[in-house]
Protein backbone atom coordinates (compact mmCIF):
# COMPACT_ATOMS: atom_id res chain seq x y z
CA UNK A 1 0.00 0.00 0.00
CA UNK A 2 1.13 3.98 -0.10
CA UNK A 3 1.45 5.87 2.62
CA UNK A 4 1.72 9.15 2.76
CA UNK A 5 2.73 11.78 5.83
CA UNK A 6 4.82 14.56 6.87
CA UNK A 7 8.67 14.14 7.51
CA UNK A 8 10.41 16.58 8.98
CA UNK A 9 8.25 19.36 7.41
CA UNK A 10 7.79 18.18 4.03
CA UNK A 11 5.06 15.66 2.56
CA UNK A 12 6.29 12.41 1.62
CA UNK A 13 5.21 9.09 0.20
CA UNK A 14 6.33 5.24 0.64
CA UNK A 15 5.07 2.75 -1.92
CA UNK A 16 5.00 -0.90 -1.64
CA UNK A 17 4.32 -0.81 2.31
CA UNK A 18 3.24 -3.85 3.79
CA UNK A 19 0.29 -3.51 6.02
CA UNK A 20 2.25 -4.90 9.32
CA UNK A 21 5.32 -2.59 8.38
CA UNK A 22 6.35 -0.64 11.05
CA UNK A 23 6.56 3.03 11.03
CA UNK A 24 10.41 2.46 11.47
CA UNK A 25 10.74 0.16 8.96
CA UNK A 26 9.14 2.58 6.52
CA UNK A 27 11.21 5.47 7.70
CA UNK A 28 14.65 3.53 6.92
CA UNK A 29 13.87 1.34 4.01
CA UNK A 30 11.20 3.15 2.18
CA UNK A 31 12.46 6.63 3.00
CA UNK A 32 15.91 6.10 3.61
CA UNK A 33 16.38 8.38 6.56
CA UNK A 34 18.40 5.55 8.82
CA UNK A 35 18.95 7.67 11.75
CA UNK A 36 15.83 6.56 13.98
CA UNK A 37 17.41 2.68 15.17
CA UNK A 38 16.16 -0.57 14.94
CA UNK A 39 17.30 -1.98 18.09
CA UNK A 40 14.68 -4.23 20.63
CA UNK A 41 11.02 -3.88 18.16
CA UNK A 42 9.25 -4.00 21.22
CA UNK A 43 8.84 -1.02 22.86
CA UNK A 44 11.87 -1.27 25.29
CA UNK A 45 14.84 0.11 24.23
CA UNK A 46 13.61 3.86 22.93
CA UNK A 47 15.91 4.09 20.01
CA UNK A 48 13.30 4.66 17.49
CA UNK A 49 12.02 7.49 18.91
CA UNK A 50 10.32 9.94 16.63
CA UNK A 51 7.50 12.74 17.48
CA UNK A 52 4.52 11.65 15.87
CA UNK A 53 2.18 14.71 15.86
CA UNK A 54 4.22 16.58 18.18
CA UNK A 55 4.56 13.67 20.68
CA UNK A 56 7.28 11.26 21.63
CA UNK A 57 6.29 7.52 20.52
CA UNK A 58 8.15 4.59 19.61
CA UNK A 59 8.29 4.52 15.73
CA UNK A 60 8.51 0.37 16.07
CA UNK A 61 5.48 0.19 17.25
CA UNK A 62 3.28 2.36 15.44
CA UNK A 63 2.16 0.68 12.02
CA UNK A 64 3.45 2.47 8.84
CA UNK A 65 -0.74 2.64 8.12
CA UNK A 66 -1.15 4.49 11.28
CA UNK A 67 0.94 7.27 10.22
CA UNK A 68 -1.23 8.11 7.06
CA UNK A 69 -1.35 12.25 7.20
CA UNK A 70 0.26 12.58 10.85
CA UNK A 71 3.45 14.89 11.36
CA UNK A 72 6.56 12.98 11.75
CA UNK A 73 10.04 14.15 12.95
CA UNK A 74 12.78 12.08 13.42
CA UNK A 75 16.57 12.95 14.56
CA UNK A 76 17.30 14.56 11.29
CA UNK A 77 14.46 17.24 11.29
CA UNK A 78 15.49 18.70 15.06
CA UNK A 79 17.68 21.22 13.56
CA UNK A 80 14.83 21.95 11.50
CA UNK A 81 12.40 22.19 13.87
CA UNK A 82 14.58 23.88 16.78
CA UNK A 83 14.73 27.01 13.99
CA UNK A 84 11.31 26.80 13.81
CA UNK A 85 10.92 26.96 17.84
CA UNK A 86 13.76 29.87 17.53
CA UNK A 87 11.48 31.99 15.22
CA UNK A 88 13.86 31.43 12.18
CA UNK A 89 13.20 30.49 8.76
CA UNK A 90 12.90 26.64 8.90
CA UNK A 91 12.16 25.14 4.93
CA UNK A 92 11.63 21.42 6.56
CA UNK A 93 14.35 19.14 5.90
CA UNK A 94 14.22 17.24 2.61
CA UNK A 95 15.64 13.55 2.44
CA UNK A 96 18.42 13.97 0.87
CA UNK A 97 19.32 16.62 3.06
CA UNK A 98 18.70 14.38 5.83
CA UNK A 99 20.91 11.33 4.44
CA UNK A 100 23.72 14.12 3.56
CA UNK A 101 23.83 14.84 7.67
CA UNK A 102 27.14 15.53 9.25
CA UNK A 103 27.84 15.25 12.79
CA UNK A 104 30.25 18.92 11.91
CA UNK A 105 27.42 20.06 10.65
CA UNK A 106 26.65 24.08 11.76
CA UNK A 107 23.10 23.06 11.50
CA UNK A 108 22.96 20.76 14.94
CA UNK A 109 19.93 21.64 17.35
CA UNK A 110 20.69 23.20 20.65
CA UNK A 111 20.90 19.14 21.98
CA UNK A 112 22.68 18.03 19.49
CA UNK A 113 25.52 20.39 20.09
CA UNK A 114 25.33 19.66 23.64
CA UNK A 115 25.75 16.35 23.20
CA UNK A 116 28.64 16.81 21.37
CA UNK A 117 29.85 19.06 23.92
CA UNK A 118 29.17 16.56 26.74
CA UNK A 119 30.40 13.96 25.37
CA UNK A 120 27.47 12.46 26.11
CA UNK A 121 28.10 9.70 22.56
CA UNK A 122 29.86 6.54 22.87
CA UNK A 123 28.40 3.51 20.35
CA UNK A 124 26.11 6.11 19.52
CA UNK A 125 23.59 3.54 18.99
CA UNK A 126 20.79 5.26 21.71
CA UNK A 127 21.64 8.70 20.84
CA UNK A 128 18.90 9.65 18.26
CA UNK A 129 16.24 8.28 20.31
CA UNK A 130 17.44 10.20 23.22
CA UNK A 131 18.35 13.21 21.42
CA UNK A 132 14.40 13.52 20.13
CA UNK A 133 13.25 12.41 24.25
CA UNK A 134 15.74 15.52 25.16
CA UNK A 135 14.46 17.90 22.40
CA UNK A 136 10.56 17.21 23.51
CA UNK A 137 11.65 17.54 26.97
CA UNK A 138 13.14 21.28 26.95
CA UNK A 139 10.35 22.07 25.01
CA UNK A 140 7.74 21.40 27.03
CA UNK A 141 10.19 22.45 30.24
CA UNK A 142 12.98 24.87 29.96
CA UNK A 143 14.10 24.10 33.53
CA UNK A 144 13.63 20.52 34.10
CA UNK A 145 14.79 19.02 37.27
CA UNK A 146 16.80 16.05 37.43
CA UNK A 147 13.96 14.09 37.97
CA UNK A 148 12.13 15.20 34.63
CA UNK A 149 15.17 14.55 32.76
CA UNK A 150 15.43 11.04 34.38
CA UNK A 151 11.69 10.83 33.80
CA UNK A 152 11.76 11.96 30.02
CA UNK A 153 14.65 9.93 29.39
CA UNK A 154 13.48 6.49 31.49
CA UNK A 155 12.08 4.92 28.08
CA UNK A 156 15.29 5.04 25.90
CA UNK A 157 18.22 2.67 27.08
CA UNK A 158 22.08 3.61 26.43
CA UNK A 159 24.29 0.49 27.12
CA UNK A 160 27.43 2.46 27.01
CA UNK A 161 27.67 5.25 28.45
CA UNK A 162 25.78 4.93 32.77
CA UNK A 163 23.97 8.09 31.36
CA UNK A 164 25.80 10.92 33.62
CA UNK A 165 27.28 12.35 30.49
CA UNK A 166 23.92 12.17 29.25
CA UNK A 167 22.14 13.70 31.66
CA UNK A 168 24.61 16.84 31.44
CA UNK A 169 24.37 17.19 27.85
CA UNK A 170 20.47 17.86 28.53
CA UNK A 171 21.44 20.34 31.58
CA UNK A 172 23.90 22.11 29.16
CA UNK A 173 21.12 22.22 26.44
CA UNK A 174 18.55 23.61 28.82
CA UNK A 175 21.28 26.35 30.36
CA UNK A 176 22.17 27.15 27.16
CA UNK A 177 18.73 27.56 25.77
CA UNK A 178 17.71 29.39 29.02
CA UNK A 179 21.31 32.08 28.21
CA UNK A 180 19.95 32.66 24.62
CA UNK A 181 16.56 33.41 25.34
CA UNK A 182 17.77 35.85 27.92
CA UNK A 183 16.03 34.07 31.16
CA UNK A 184 12.94 34.97 30.22
CA UNK B 1 -2.93 -8.92 5.28
CA UNK B 2 -5.39 -5.79 4.69
CA UNK B 3 -4.83 -2.62 6.41
CA UNK B 4 -7.75 -1.16 7.01
CA UNK B 5 -8.57 2.22 8.42
CA UNK B 6 -12.69 3.25 9.24
CA UNK B 7 -13.14 7.08 9.70
CA UNK B 8 -15.90 6.07 12.28
CA UNK B 9 -16.99 4.10 15.16
CA UNK B 10 -20.08 2.65 13.33
CA UNK B 11 -18.12 1.84 10.25
CA UNK B 12 -15.62 -0.02 12.76
CA UNK B 13 -18.40 -2.01 13.96
CA UNK B 14 -19.53 -3.36 10.79
CA UNK B 15 -16.06 -4.11 9.73
CA UNK B 16 -15.30 -6.65 12.76
CA UNK B 17 -19.20 -8.06 12.37
CA UNK B 18 -18.51 -9.03 8.87
CA UNK B 19 -14.86 -9.86 9.57
CA UNK B 20 -14.72 -10.67 13.12
CA UNK B 21 -10.91 -12.12 12.84
CA UNK B 22 -10.16 -8.58 12.76
CA UNK B 23 -7.48 -7.27 14.48
CA UNK B 24 -7.83 -3.82 16.05
CA UNK B 25 -4.85 -1.86 16.56
CA UNK B 26 -4.76 1.65 18.42
CA UNK B 27 -2.09 2.33 20.16
CA UNK B 28 -0.33 -0.98 18.68
CA UNK B 29 2.39 -1.29 21.88
CA UNK B 30 1.01 -4.92 22.09
CA UNK B 31 -0.13 -5.71 18.78
CA UNK B 32 3.03 -4.38 16.76
CA UNK B 33 5.33 -6.75 19.12
CA UNK B 34 3.48 -9.29 17.97
CA UNK B 35 3.49 -8.46 14.32
CA UNK B 36 7.16 -7.46 14.36
CA UNK B 37 8.37 -10.85 16.15
CA UNK B 38 6.47 -12.72 13.56
CA UNK B 39 3.94 -14.02 16.43
CA UNK B 40 0.61 -12.97 14.34
CA UNK B 41 0.10 -12.81 11.02
CA UNK B 42 -3.86 -11.50 10.91
CA UNK B 43 -5.41 -11.28 7.52
CA UNK B 44 -7.19 -7.87 8.51
CA UNK B 45 -5.66 -5.05 10.72
CA UNK B 46 -8.02 -2.16 11.95
CA UNK B 47 -6.09 0.88 12.89
CA UNK B 48 -8.72 2.69 15.18
CA UNK B 49 -6.67 5.82 15.50
CA UNK B 50 -9.19 8.01 13.46
CA UNK B 51 -12.48 7.17 15.49
CA UNK B 52 -12.48 10.49 17.43
CA UNK B 53 -14.79 9.24 19.57
CA UNK B 54 -12.70 6.52 21.22
CA UNK B 55 -10.22 9.52 22.68
CA UNK B 56 -12.71 11.13 24.89
CA UNK B 57 -13.52 10.97 28.55
CA UNK B 58 -16.68 12.32 30.31
CA UNK B 59 -16.89 12.87 34.24
CA UNK B 60 -20.28 12.23 35.04
CA UNK B 61 -21.40 12.62 39.05
CA UNK B 62 -20.61 8.49 40.11
CA UNK B 63 -18.67 7.62 37.20
CA UNK B 64 -15.99 8.24 34.27
CA UNK B 65 -16.60 7.01 31.12
CA UNK B 66 -12.57 6.61 29.68
CA UNK B 67 -12.76 6.26 25.95
CA UNK B 68 -10.74 3.13 25.15
CA UNK B 69 -7.92 4.73 23.57
CA UNK B 70 -7.08 7.96 26.15
CA UNK B 71 -3.87 7.50 26.49
CA UNK B 72 -2.03 6.63 29.88
CA UNK B 73 -0.10 9.75 29.85
CA UNK B 74 -3.83 11.85 29.53
CA UNK B 75 -5.06 9.65 32.43
CA UNK B 76 -2.21 10.72 34.58
CA UNK B 77 -2.54 14.37 33.46
CA UNK B 78 -5.94 14.88 33.46
CA UNK B 79 -7.33 12.26 36.32
CA UNK B 80 -5.73 12.14 39.32
CA UNK B 81 -8.79 13.08 41.12
CA UNK B 82 -11.17 11.08 39.20
CA UNK B 83 -9.71 8.20 39.23
CA UNK B 84 -6.25 8.45 41.51
CA UNK B 85 -5.50 4.37 41.44
CA UNK B 86 -5.54 4.53 37.75
CA UNK B 87 -3.30 7.56 37.64
CA UNK B 88 -0.69 5.76 39.91
CA UNK B 89 -0.76 2.56 37.80
CA UNK B 90 -0.56 4.56 34.61
CA UNK B 91 2.48 6.25 35.44
CA UNK B 92 3.91 2.46 36.23
CA UNK B 93 3.54 1.63 32.76
CA UNK B 94 6.39 1.27 30.39
CA UNK B 95 8.15 4.71 29.44
CA UNK B 96 6.31 8.29 28.54
CA UNK B 97 6.72 6.90 24.73
CA UNK B 98 4.21 3.79 25.44
CA UNK B 99 2.16 5.78 27.56
CA UNK B 100 1.86 8.48 24.85
CA UNK B 101 0.27 5.80 22.80
CA UNK B 102 -1.33 3.01 24.94
CA UNK B 103 -4.40 2.67 26.79
CA UNK B 104 -6.61 0.81 28.90
CA UNK B 105 -8.66 -0.06 25.71
CA UNK B 106 -5.73 -1.93 24.59
CA UNK B 107 -4.86 -3.40 28.39
CA UNK B 108 -8.48 -4.87 28.23
CA UNK B 109 -8.13 -6.45 25.00
CA UNK B 110 -5.04 -8.14 25.10
CA UNK B 111 -6.12 -9.15 29.00
CA UNK B 112 -2.51 -10.10 30.17
CA UNK B 113 -2.81 -10.72 33.27
CA UNK B 114 0.38 -8.80 33.83
CA UNK B 115 -1.64 -5.18 32.71
CA UNK B 116 -1.13 -2.36 34.56
CA UNK B 117 -4.24 -0.56 34.02
CA UNK B 118 -6.59 -4.21 35.87
CA UNK B 119 -5.77 -4.09 39.50
CA UNK B 120 -6.63 -0.37 39.50
CA UNK B 121 -9.71 -1.09 37.72
CA UNK B 122 -10.92 -4.39 39.39
CA UNK B 123 -10.32 -2.11 42.85
CA UNK B 124 -12.20 0.99 41.90
CA UNK B 125 -15.04 -1.00 40.21
CA UNK B 126 -16.04 -0.73 36.62
CA UNK B 127 -17.51 -1.89 33.64
CA UNK B 128 -16.38 -2.22 30.32
CA UNK B 129 -18.46 -0.98 27.18
CA UNK B 130 -18.49 -3.45 24.52
CA UNK B 131 -20.60 -2.88 21.26
CA UNK B 132 -20.84 -4.40 18.43
CA UNK B 133 -23.41 -3.99 15.28
CA UNK B 134 -25.98 -6.02 17.46
CA UNK B 135 -25.64 -3.10 20.43
CA UNK B 136 -24.11 -2.10 23.53
CA UNK B 137 -23.48 -3.79 26.96
CA UNK B 138 -21.52 -3.33 30.09
CA UNK B 139 -19.38 -6.22 31.30
CA UNK B 140 -18.68 -5.83 34.80
CA UNK B 141 -14.82 -5.94 35.47
CA UNK B 142 -15.23 -8.65 37.70
CA UNK B 143 -16.19 -11.22 34.86
CA UNK B 144 -14.54 -9.33 32.21
CA UNK B 145 -11.23 -11.42 32.45
CA UNK B 146 -11.83 -15.30 31.32
CA UNK B 147 -8.56 -16.43 31.47
CA UNK B 148 -4.99 -16.41 30.29
CA UNK B 149 -4.88 -13.49 27.69
CA UNK B 150 -8.66 -14.13 27.22
CA UNK B 151 -11.94 -11.84 27.75
CA UNK B 152 -15.28 -11.89 27.77
CA UNK B 153 -15.93 -10.12 24.35
CA UNK B 154 -18.02 -11.99 21.61
CA UNK B 155 -15.98 -11.93 18.21
CA UNK B 156 -17.76 -9.30 16.54
CA UNK B 157 -17.40 -6.91 19.98
CA UNK B 158 -15.00 -3.89 20.19
CA UNK B 159 -14.26 -2.00 23.00
CA UNK B 160 -15.76 1.49 23.14
CA UNK B 161 -15.09 2.76 27.09
CA UNK B 162 -14.50 1.81 30.28
CA UNK B 163 -16.83 2.92 33.14
CA UNK B 164 -14.86 3.49 36.21
CA UNK B 165 -16.47 4.81 39.29
CA UNK B 166 -14.99 8.09 40.60
CA UNK B 167 -13.20 7.41 43.87
CA UNK B 168 -14.86 8.37 47.09
CA UNK B 169 -11.79 7.73 49.35
CA UNK B 170 -7.90 6.97 49.17
CA UNK B 171 -7.05 4.64 46.57
CA UNK B 172 -3.39 3.19 45.98
CA UNK B 173 -1.37 1.15 43.45
CA UNK B 174 2.05 -0.71 44.00
CA UNK B 175 3.43 -3.10 41.33
CA UNK B 176 7.08 -5.13 41.99
CA UNK B 177 9.83 -5.20 38.99
CA UNK B 178 13.48 -4.91 39.03
CA UNK B 179 13.57 -1.05 38.00
CA UNK B 180 11.20 2.11 37.71
CA UNK B 181 10.57 2.08 34.06
CA UNK B 182 9.95 -0.19 31.49
CA UNK B 183 8.73 -3.18 34.01
CA UNK B 184 6.30 -5.64 33.10
CA UNK B 185 5.01 -6.61 36.75
CA UNK B 186 6.49 -9.26 38.85
CA UNK B 187 3.09 -8.33 40.81
CA UNK B 188 0.79 -5.68 41.13
CA UNK B 189 -1.80 -5.20 44.01
CA UNK B 190 -4.19 -1.99 43.59
CA UNK B 191 -6.25 -1.25 46.93
CA UNK B 192 -9.37 1.15 47.10
CA UNK B 193 -11.16 2.49 50.29
CA UNK B 194 -14.67 3.03 49.56
CA UNK B 195 -15.80 5.09 52.45
CA UNK B 196 -19.50 5.80 51.05
CA UNK B 197 -20.03 1.73 51.51
CA UNK B 198 -17.82 1.48 53.80
CA UNK B 199 -16.21 -1.44 51.61
CA UNK B 200 -12.46 -2.11 50.60
CA UNK B 201 -11.91 -3.37 46.80
CA UNK B 202 -8.65 -4.74 45.76
CA UNK B 203 -6.90 -5.96 42.38
CA UNK B 204 -4.04 -8.45 41.95
CA UNK B 205 -2.42 -8.25 39.18
CA UNK B 206 0.09 -10.94 37.75
CA UNK B 207 -0.41 -13.46 40.49
CA UNK B 208 -2.68 -15.89 39.02
CA UNK B 209 -3.75 -16.79 35.27
CA UNK B 210 -5.93 -13.57 35.41
CA UNK B 211 -6.08 -10.28 37.56
CA UNK B 212 -8.17 -11.00 40.24
CA UNK B 213 -9.52 -9.46 43.47
CA UNK B 214 -9.22 -10.75 47.23
CA UNK B 215 -12.14 -10.65 48.29
CA UNK B 216 -11.86 -12.87 51.40
CA UNK B 217 -9.25 -9.65 51.99
CA UNK B 218 -11.78 -7.47 51.16
CA UNK B 219 -14.56 -8.91 53.47
CA UNK B 220 -12.20 -9.29 56.37
CA UNK B 221 -10.83 -5.57 56.52
CA UNK B 222 -14.00 -4.42 55.72
CA UNK B 223 -15.41 -6.43 58.70
CA UNK B 224 -12.50 -5.05 61.20
CA UNK B 225 -13.20 -1.43 59.86
CA UNK B 226 -16.63 -1.76 61.05
CA UNK B 227 -15.94 -3.52 64.18
CA UNK B 228 -13.72 -0.85 65.67
CA UNK B 229 -15.69 1.44 64.46
CA UNK B 230 -12.49 2.64 62.27
CA UNK B 231 -14.58 4.64 59.80
CA UNK B 232 -15.73 7.02 62.25
CA UNK B 233 -12.70 7.53 64.28
CA UNK B 234 -10.33 7.60 61.88
CA UNK B 235 -8.10 5.49 64.32
CA UNK B 236 -4.96 3.50 63.26
CA UNK B 237 -5.70 0.35 62.02
CA UNK B 238 -4.17 -2.80 64.45
CA UNK B 239 -1.18 -4.11 62.83
CA UNK B 240 -2.81 -7.56 64.04
CA UNK B 241 -5.26 -6.71 61.14
CA UNK B 242 -3.52 -5.18 58.85
CA UNK B 243 -1.10 -8.77 58.89
CA UNK B 244 -4.33 -10.91 58.20
CA UNK B 245 -5.50 -8.66 55.66
CA UNK B 246 -1.65 -9.34 54.34
CA UNK B 247 -2.48 -13.43 54.70
CA UNK B 248 -5.73 -13.31 53.25
CA UNK B 249 -4.84 -11.16 49.64
CA UNK B 250 -1.68 -13.46 49.24
CA UNK B 251 -3.89 -16.35 49.77
CA UNK B 252 -6.23 -15.52 46.75
CA UNK B 253 -3.11 -15.15 44.83
CA UNK B 254 -2.43 -18.51 42.43
CA UNK B 255 1.19 -17.41 40.99
CA UNK B 256 3.61 -19.64 38.99
CA UNK B 257 6.91 -19.92 38.30
CA UNK B 258 8.42 -17.94 35.27
CA UNK B 259 11.38 -15.79 34.45
CA UNK B 260 10.38 -12.81 35.83
CA UNK B 261 9.96 -14.54 39.84
CA UNK B 262 8.79 -17.95 41.76
CA UNK B 263 5.48 -18.29 42.90
CA UNK B 264 6.75 -18.00 46.42
CA UNK B 265 8.01 -14.62 46.19
CA UNK B 266 4.68 -13.42 44.28
CA UNK B 267 2.75 -14.59 47.27
CA UNK B 268 5.33 -13.02 49.44
CA UNK B 269 5.19 -9.48 47.09
CA UNK B 270 1.55 -9.25 47.24
CA UNK B 271 1.40 -9.54 51.17
CA UNK B 272 3.73 -6.94 51.30
CA UNK B 273 2.16 -4.81 49.11
CA UNK B 274 -1.52 -5.32 50.84
CA UNK B 275 -0.32 -4.09 54.28
CA UNK B 276 1.72 -1.06 52.23
CA UNK B 277 -1.02 0.41 50.54
CA UNK B 278 -3.13 -0.68 53.09
CA UNK B 279 -1.18 1.61 55.04
CA UNK B 280 -0.91 4.52 53.05
CA UNK B 281 -4.69 4.63 52.10
CA UNK B 282 -5.33 4.58 55.50
CA UNK B 283 -3.20 6.93 56.79
CA UNK B 284 -4.60 9.33 53.89
CA UNK B 285 -7.95 8.31 54.99
CA UNK B 286 -6.90 9.56 58.20
CA UNK B 287 -5.60 12.85 57.22
CA UNK B 288 -9.14 13.64 55.69
CA UNK B 289 -7.90 13.91 51.99
CA UNK B 290 -10.37 12.04 49.83
CA UNK B 291 -7.71 11.21 47.41
CA UNK B 292 -4.14 10.50 48.22
CA UNK B 293 -1.00 12.19 46.77
CA UNK B 294 0.04 11.10 43.70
Amino acid sequence: MRVSFTVNGRRQEADNVWEGESLLFALRERMGLPGSKNACEQGECGSCTVLMDGVPVCSCLVAAGQAEGRDIVTVEGLADRAARRSGRDAPGTSLQDARGWRPDDPGLSPVQRAFVDAGAVQCGFCTPGLLVAADDLLEREPRPSDADIREALSGNLCRCTGYEKILDAVRLAAARTREREGER
Amino acid sequence: MDFLRPAGWEEALAVKAEHPDTVPIAGGTDVMVEINFDRRRPDRLMDLGRVEELRDWEVGEETVRLGASVTYTQIMENLRTELPGLAIASHTVASPQIRNRGGVGGNLGTASPAGDAHPALLAAGAEVEAESVRGSRRIPIDAFYTGVKRNALAPDELIRAVHIARADGPQQFSKVGTRNAMVIAVCAFALALHPRTRTVRTGIGSAAPTPVRAAEAEEFLAGALEEEGLWESRGAVPPSVAAHFARLAAASCAPIDDVRGTAAYRRHAVAVMARRTLGWSWESYRGGRSAPCV
